[in-house]
């Protein structure tokens, strides 16, 4: 589903990713970890097409496409979802009327019919359901006076409406109490299939007991330096990332 | 006309035989008044920019103009044709000036029996100008103002609305100005007078708007005087044409415990100047002074307020914001003046600005005299873009570059907007701002105005 190869990438001229590989097939989940300042949140915006993010080097597939040149929306058409590690505050629109415009343009591009209010609102109420949210939210102001918590639900929720084919999740277990950490895994899990994957990307292991990952990689200096199962993350819990920094040193 | 004689003195050809009482029957109060505005607008002449009060409005395009009064004609019009700018309230009350005349025709007043009076300023200055003299022109001033001086002396129709004391009137009054412009330059001096008696309440608005191609010039004052326990809400709405100057001063007088609402909303026009001022002159009074100006092309707007604490726990809020695309010019100056006796104010004060484009300017300035000491008062201005992060947010969504920065710019006018209390109002310009924002582009690209 998705071919990343030798991907360097810049932000204000600083090279952050170095030569990144990675292959991500339909029906898995991959956990990219890593110390900070390793590239982990370049490579999510690099993905989702933040035009800050220069691209200098390599290139990525998404099935089969050329990813780079399409503007953000497109790839969201194509069916990426970034959910967001600092989700912005949007005064004056509701989580309703965005996410419906959102989800419209998706289902254009897709030769779906586009929903109207009605239909939208009955759909969204029952994807409500699965991070346990309040109705409310949905004409609330977008994320605007919301908990940490509730941002990286809402996430999660978007998520779910837009139903994506590749979704890209940044640190959304930071900043989150056990409770909102298990609703938020449990939405996760609730899209895991064979025909979508994920990319969790995370600094520590506990977002990964809930939700399992198959591959596991660690990301040390804009390169991915180790891959392994889940319990590669287990032994960075333990170890911690020096290990690896140090072995990423040295020639394998 | 005098040859030499200074640009703006035909202006006054037109209206003189008003100043000099020619044809119509007036009381003589009315003359005096109107004597005394003229020599004041004369001694003052249009303001240019070295004015403190314009250093940022270049009016010299209106004075050196040849804008003639309206021919007593109303080409056609019909209410059809009016049904774009009214905003499908139900039978409340419409009273339509055409070219600065009132249009009974046009104009509809279901609900007078409640004891309301509402209708041609002009009728009542004929046949019961008594009930007039204690308020009209004692509230607005001349003094400084040129524009509400030359008002004054040439004013020739407007509304009067009287609400008694005691009164709700539950539907929205609206005040429909319009010019016609069909060929000649033309202008009007729009003159309104709101009453409101002690424990009163009503929901007035004032709306002007341009139907012709040719350039006209529309100067109008309000003066609104608002009782004991009276509360008012005016939504001023300027949708004048590309080629259209509008000036207008509201002056509002609070008694003791009066609300007064204000909200001067300006979508169109190619130079608009609302100066909306309020004065807190009776204890625990309460004033909010809200704002929007839309703005594209090579428009000029111009929001000048000023807020009278004169008694103490009063209360002000004032909320102006400006979206600027193009090479349009927007200015803010709000002045807030605590007097001595004045204690216990509380008067806060925001205007935020938008620019969407390199060449849009916004000059933003507030002002804060305070003379007595037990006061809180705040004051705050902004000037930004679109922010980035909110844009890729929205189009990581699914949204384009130009859906996102739409709902971005609607959004930060909708705080303004969402206030409105007139459900029907708030509907058609919430319809329109989505409907102009969607397209930001091809909107701000346009242009109008003479320069």
């Amino acid at each position: 589903m998705l071919v990343i190869e030798d991907l360097h990438a810049s932000v204000n001229g600083a090279e952050i990713l170095r030569g990144l590989d990675l292959e991500v097939h339909a029906g898995e989940v991959h956990a990219v970890m890593g110390p900070n300042g390793s590239g982990k949140s370049t490579l999510a915006n690099v993905l989702a097409g933040r035009e800050s993010y220069e691209v200098t080097r390599g290139r990525v597939l998404f099935e089969g496409r050329d990813l780079l040149p399409m503007s953000p929306e497109a790839r969201a058409c194509e069916g990426i979802f970034l959910a967001f590690q600092y989700p912005v505050e949007i005064p004056g629109v509701s989580t309703a009327y965005f996410l419906k415009a959102g989800l419209n343009a998706i289902r254009k591009h897709r030769g779906l019919e586009e929903l109207d209010a009605i239909d939208f609102l009955a759909m969204a109420k029952e994807k409500l359901k699965i991070v346990e949210m309040e109705e409310s939210l949905m004409t609330r102001a977008l994320n605007e006076g919301f908990s940490g918590g509730e941002k990286k639900r809402n996430e999660i929720f978007q998520m779910v409406v837009l139903d994506p084919r590749l979704a890209i999740l940044d640190e959304t277990d930071s900043g989150l109490d056990i409770d909102a950490l298990k609703i938020v895994a449990d939405g996760v899990n609730a899209l895991r299939g064979p025909d979508r994957a994920m990319i969790v990307i995370t600094h520590y292991q506990r977002l990964l007991n809930y939700i399992v990952p198959d591959h596991v990689h660690v990301l040390v200096n804009g390169r991915i330096v180790r891959s392994g199962g889940k319990e590669l993350a287990l032994e960075l819990e333990e170890r911690g990332y020096d290990w690896v920094k140090a072995d990423a040193g040295a020639p394998a | 006309m005098v040859p030499g004689a200074k640009e703006w003195e035909r202006y006054l050809a037109d209206f003189a035989q008003l100043a000099s009482n020619g044809t119509t029957p007036a009381p003589p109060w009315t003359r005096e008044l109107r004597r005394s505005a003229l020599d004041r607008f004369t001694a003052l002449g249009f303001p240019t920019t070295k004015h403190e009060e314009w250093k940022y409005t270049n009016v010299a395009p209106i004075a050196r103009s040849r804008f003639e009064r309206a021919e007593s004609t109303r080409n056609g019009l019909t209410a059809e044709r009016l049904a774009l700018f009214t905003f499908g309230e139900q039978g409340g009350t419409r009273l339509v000036f055409v070219d600065g005349r009132y249009a009974p025709a046009l104009s509809a007043l279901p609900d007078l029996s409640d004891g309301m009076t509402a209708g041609s300023l002009a009728g009542v200055l004929t046949a019961d100008p008594t009930a007039l003299e204690p308020h009209l022109a004692r509230y607005a001033a001349c003094q400084d103002h040129a524009f509400v001086a030359l008002n004054t002396a040439c004013m020739e129709d407007g509304a009067f609305v009287s609400v008694p004391a005691g009164t709700a009137v539950p539907k929205p009054i609206h005040l429909l100005f319009v010019t016609t412009a069909p060929e000649k330059s033309t202008v009007s001096h729009p003159r309104n007078l709101i009453l409101m008696g002690g424990g009163s309440r009503a929901m007035i608005v004032e709306s002007y708007v341009g139907l012709g191609p040719a350039s006209y010039f529309t100067n109008a004052v309000t003066e609104i005087v608002i009782g004991e326990n009276a509360v008012l809400t005016h939504d001023k709405l300027v949708e004048e044409t590309d080629v259209a100057f509008h000036i207008a001063t509201t002056q509002a007088q609070l008694a003791r415990s009066a609300v007064f609402t204000s909200r001067a909303i300006t979508l169109s026009g190619a130079l608009v100047r609302n100066d909306t001022n309020a004065v807190l002159a009776g204890e625990g009074g309460d004033c909010t002074l809200d704002g929007l100006y839309l703005l594209h092309g090579r428009q000029h707007a111009d929001n000048h307020t000023r807020i009278d604490h004169e008694k103490p726990h009063c209360s002000s809020r004032e909320l102006y914001k400006g979206i600027l695309a193009g090479r349009s010019k927007g200015v803010f100056n709000g002045k807030i003046y605590v007097h001595q006796d004045a204690q216990k104010t509380d008067a806060k004060q925001t205007n935020k600005n938008l620019l969407l484009s390199e060449n849009a300017v916004i000059n933003t300035k507030p002002q804060l005299e305070i003379l007595a000491d037990d006061v809180k008062c705040a004051h705050g201005s902004t000037i930004g873009r679109l922010d980035e992060d909110a844009i890729f947010y929205l189009r990581s969504r699914g949204l384009g570059l130009e859906a996102a920065r739409g709902l971005l710019t609607y959004a930060f006018a909708s705080e303004v907007v969402s206030r409105i209390t007139i459900a029907p109002l708030q509907g058609r310009l919430d319809r329109l701002l989505l409907a102009r924002l969607q397209s930001l582009d091809g909107w701000s690209g346009a242009s109008g105005v003479p320069a």
